[in-house]
C-alpha cells in the first residue's frame, strides 16, 4: 500500500524531476532524460499531419528496473529525533539504491548524516555519522562493497529547513545518498 | 496588536541598521541588581570634534558587565571635570554611586594625544565628608596618563575599563578581550565565515571564507591562534590558524570525524574527538610532533572535550548511560566518573577559569538552555531561558557566558552572568551567528 502511494507520487513528481534533473545523477538517469528529450523535438512534415503512438508493453524486468530507478530519484531518508535506525518505510528506497549499487560494483555513493538544530553543534555531527553509518551498515548487508560507500557526517550545519519547528526539525534529521 | 506589530517593525528597521556598524548588545534581563556608578564625559582640549569619546567606551563597558549601571549624565552634579584636581566633594555629596570615572583628552602632536584618567572613590569620599575631610586626593583609587593615537582610543577605553572593574570588584576585567564565531549565510555561494571582533563585537575582522562548514573554533591559551573545524575538503578536518601570519596547518584530517578541538592549558596539545576507530572517542594530539593519544573507548558516542585547568583531566560528553551526560577522564589512569545526572541531557561542558563550576548545555523538558553546576556541591541552576541553546563559552575572568541561541528564527549570540541574573543579547546584521569562543585575556 506504501508502495503504491510512493508509485502514486513518483508519477506525478517525475515531468518534474525530469527538468530539474536531480542533483545526484546516475548512469541511467542520464540515459533516460537523454532519450526523452531526443522524442520531444518532432518535426512536422509541409502537410501539416501530426503523429500519435503508444509506449511499448513493457516485461516484468523492465518494469521492475523503472521502478528501481523511480525510487533511486528518492535519495534522502529520514530519522526520528536523537535516534539513527532506518525506518521500515524508507527500507523500498534503500533497497533499489543497494540493488544498483550491487549491479554497478564501479559505482561510488557518498552517504551524507545530518541532524537537526537541537543539541550541540558536535554532538549533532557523532548523531549524523551513526545515521550515515546505519545507512552504510544496511546497504552492506544487501552486498553492497564497503569499497563502494564512504559517509561524511555534517551534523546541523546543513539544515534543509530553516523554520525551527517540530516539521522543519523532521526534515533536517536525513541521510542523502550522494553519486 | 497594530500598534505592537508597527513598533516591531521599527524596531527591525532600527536593529538593521544598527547592526551594521557593530553588534550592538541589547541588555534584555538584570539592570536592576548593577551598581551605579558615575562615568563624566572626557574633557577635551582641542579644537573641532573629539577623534572619539572614549568615556562612552568606558560607560558601555561597564553597563554590558552586567554588574554596574553609569548614572545618566544628566544627573551629574559635575559634568565638565576632567581631572580630581576641579572634583568638588560637597557637588557629590548627594550622588548614589559608588565610583566616579573623569578624564581629559588632550592634542600632544600629530595624531597624539595625552589621555588621563581618575577614578575616585565616592562612598568613601561621602563618609569622610560626613567627618569633615575635604582633600578630594585622598579618595583617588587610581590615576593614570597614556600618550596615544585616535586609533587606539578604543583599545584604551576597555584599558581603562578593566583598571575601573579590577578596583571595584577585585576580579580582572576581560573588557580587552575577542570572540571568534561562525557567520553564515545560506543564500551566498561561499555560506561560511570564521570571525573574530572585539567582546563587544567592534573592529570585525573575517579570517577565513569557505564555501562548506566551519566549525567550533576554539583559542589558542596565549590568544594567538584559533583552532577550528573546516570541511573545505569535503570531510572534516581540524586546522590551527595563526591570526597574525595568517598560516594555516592542518593538523588532524582521519576518516571519519575530526571534531571538538580544544587546546590544553599549556597550549601545546589539542582534545579532539576522532571516530577513525569506530564510534568517536576522544584522543589528545601533540601538536609539534602529531603523535595522538586515545583518551577514550566506548562503544556509544564520546565527544566536546574539555580541559581541567590543571590539564590532567578531561570533561567530555558520553552517551554511554543512554543519553548524553558529562564525564571526567583522568589523563594518567584513564579512569572514567560520571558528572552529571540532573535533567534529561547534559552535553558540551567546559570547566570555569577558577576550576570550581561546569558550564553546559542542559535538556529539561526537551528545552535546551544554558546551565552552571558547582563541582563541589553539584548544585545546578539553569541560567538562560532563551531557545535552543548551544556553544556556551566562558569569558577568562570566569564572569559571564557567551553562547548561541535562536531569537526571530535566526541564529544569534547571548550573554549572561554567571549567576543568571544579567541577561543580554547581540543581534547582527546578515546571516546566521554561531559557535561563539571567548579568547583568554590579550
Amino acid at each position: 500500500m506504501d508502495l503504491n502511494k510512493l508509485l502514486k507520487a513518483m508519477l506525478v513528481a517525475l515531468p518534474i524531476m525530469a527538468i530539474s534533473a536531480c542533483s545526484s545523477t546516475s548512469e541511467s538517469e542520464t540515459d533516460a532524460s537523454g532519450s526523452m528529450s531526443g522524442t520531444s523535438g518532432t518535426e512536422y512534415g509541409t502537410g501539416g499531419v501530426e503523429t500519435g503512438g503508444v509506449a511499448p508493453v513493457l516485461s516484468p524486468a523492465e518494469q521492475q528496473r523503472l521502478k528501481l530507478q523511480e525510487l533511486r530519484r528518492e535519495h534522502i531518508i529520514y530519522f526520528d529525533f536523537d535516534r539513527s535506525e532506518v525506518q521500515t518505510e524508507f527500507a523500498e528506497i534503500l533497497e533499489a539504491h543497494g540493488t544498483y549499487l550491487v549491479e554497478h560494483p564501479n559505482v561510488r555513493v557518498l552517504i551524507e548524516g545530518h541532524a537537526d538544530e537541537r543539541g550541540t553543534p558536535e554532538y549533532n555531527i557523532a548523531l549524523g555519522e551513526r545515521r550515515a553509518k546505519s545507512v552504510a551498515k544496511y546497504l552492506q548487508g544487501m552486498g553492497v562493497q564497503p569499497s563502494q560507500m564512504s559517509i561524511v557526517s555534517y551534523g546541523e550545519e546543513k539544515p534543509l529547513d530553516m523554520s525551527r519547528t517540530d516539521e522543519g526539525f523532521g526534515k533536517n534529521r536525513r541521510a542523502v545518498l550522494v553519486y | 496588536m497594530k500598534i505592537l506589530a508597527r513598533g516591531l517593525a521599527l524596531l527591525f528597521v532600527l536593529g538593521a541598521w544598527s547592526a551594521q556598524a557593530a553588534l550592538d548588545i541589547v541588555i534584555t534581563e538584570g539592570v536592576d541588581a548593577a551598581r551605579p556608578i558615575a562615568v563624566v564625559p572626557f574633557v577635551w582640549q582641542g579644537t573641532g570634534p573629539v577623534p572619539q569619546q572614549i568615556s562612552d567606551v568606558v560607560m558601555s563597558d561597564l553597563a554590558r558587565s552586567g554588574s554596574f549601571k553609569p548614572v545618566d549624565e544628566l544627573a551629574l552634579p559635575q559634568r565638565d571635570i576632567g581631572a580630581v584636581s576641579s572634583f568638588s566633594p560637597k557637588a557629590w555629596a548627594g550622588v548614589t554611586a559608588e565610583a566616579a570615572v573623569m578624564g581629559a583628552i588632550k592634542p600632544y602632536g600629530p595624531d597624539q594625544y595625552l589621555v588621563t584618567f581618575d577614578l575616585v572613590d565616592l562612598v568613601k569620599m561621602q563618609q569622610q565628608l560626613a567627618a569633615g575631610t575635604k582633600i578630594p586626593r585622598d579618595f583617588l583609587l587610581d590615576s593614570r596618563e597614556t600618550v596615544l593615537s585616535a586609533a587606539q582610543f578604543r583599545q584604551y577605553g576597555h584599558r581603562i575599563s578593566d583598571i575601573v572593574y579590577e578596583k571595584l570588584t577585585g576580579i580582572r576585567g576581560a573588557f580587552l578581550t575577542r570572540i571568534a564565531y561562525v557567520v553564515v549565510n545560506h543564500g551566498d555561494k561561499s555560506p561560511y565565515k570564521l570571525m573574530i571582533a572585539d567582546y563587544d563585537g567592534y573592529n570585525e575582522q573575517m579570517l577565513l571564507r569557505s564555501p562548506e562548514p566551519l566549525m567550533s573554533p576554539t583559542w589558542s591559551p596565549d590568544g594567538r591562534s584559533l583552532a577550528y573545524v573546516s570541511f573545505e575538503n569535503r570531510k572534516a578536518e581540524i586546522f590551527i590558524q595563526d591570526l597574525y601570519t595568517q598560516t594555516r596547518v592542518k593538523v588532524s584530517s582521519f576518516p571519519g570525524i575530526n571534531g571538538a578541538p580544544v587546546f590544553s592549558p599549556d597550549g601545546k596539545k589539542l582534545a579532539v574527538t576522532l571516530s577513525k576507530d569506530g564510534q568517536p572517542e576522544i584522543y589528545v594530539i601533540d601538536i609539534a610532533t602529531k603523535a595522538i593519544k586515545r583518551v577514550t573507548n566506548h562503544y556509544a558516542i564520546d565527544t566536546e572535550p574539555a580541559w581541567f585547568p590543571d590539564g590532567k583531566s578531561l570533561l567530555f560528553t558520553s552517551e554511554r548511560g543512554g543519553k548524553p551526560q558529562l564525564y571526567r577522564v583522568h589523563l594518567d589512569s584513564g579512569k572514567v566518573s560520571r558528572m552529571t545526572f540532573e535533567g534529561e541531557w547534559n552535553l558540551g561542558g567546559s570547566i570555569t577559569p577558577d576550576g570550581r563550576s561546569i558550564i553546559m548545555v542542559n535538556r529539561t523538558n526537551g528545552k535546551f538552555n544554558i546551565a552552571r553546576m558547582d563541582l563541589e556541591s553539584r548544585f545546578m541552576q539553569v541560567l538562560t531561558s532563551t531557545r535552543l541553546d548551544e556553544s556556551p563559552s566562558v569569558a577568562p575572568n570566569g564572569t559571564m557566558v557567551i553562547y548561541g541561541t535562536t531569537h526571530q528564527g535566526k541564529q544569534v549570540l547571548a550573554a549572561v552572568s554567571m549567576d543568571g541574573r544579567f541577561k543580554a543579547r547581540l543581534p547582527v546584521g546578515q546571516g546566521e551567528v554561531k559557535s561563539p569562543s571567548w579568547s583568554p585575556f590579550l
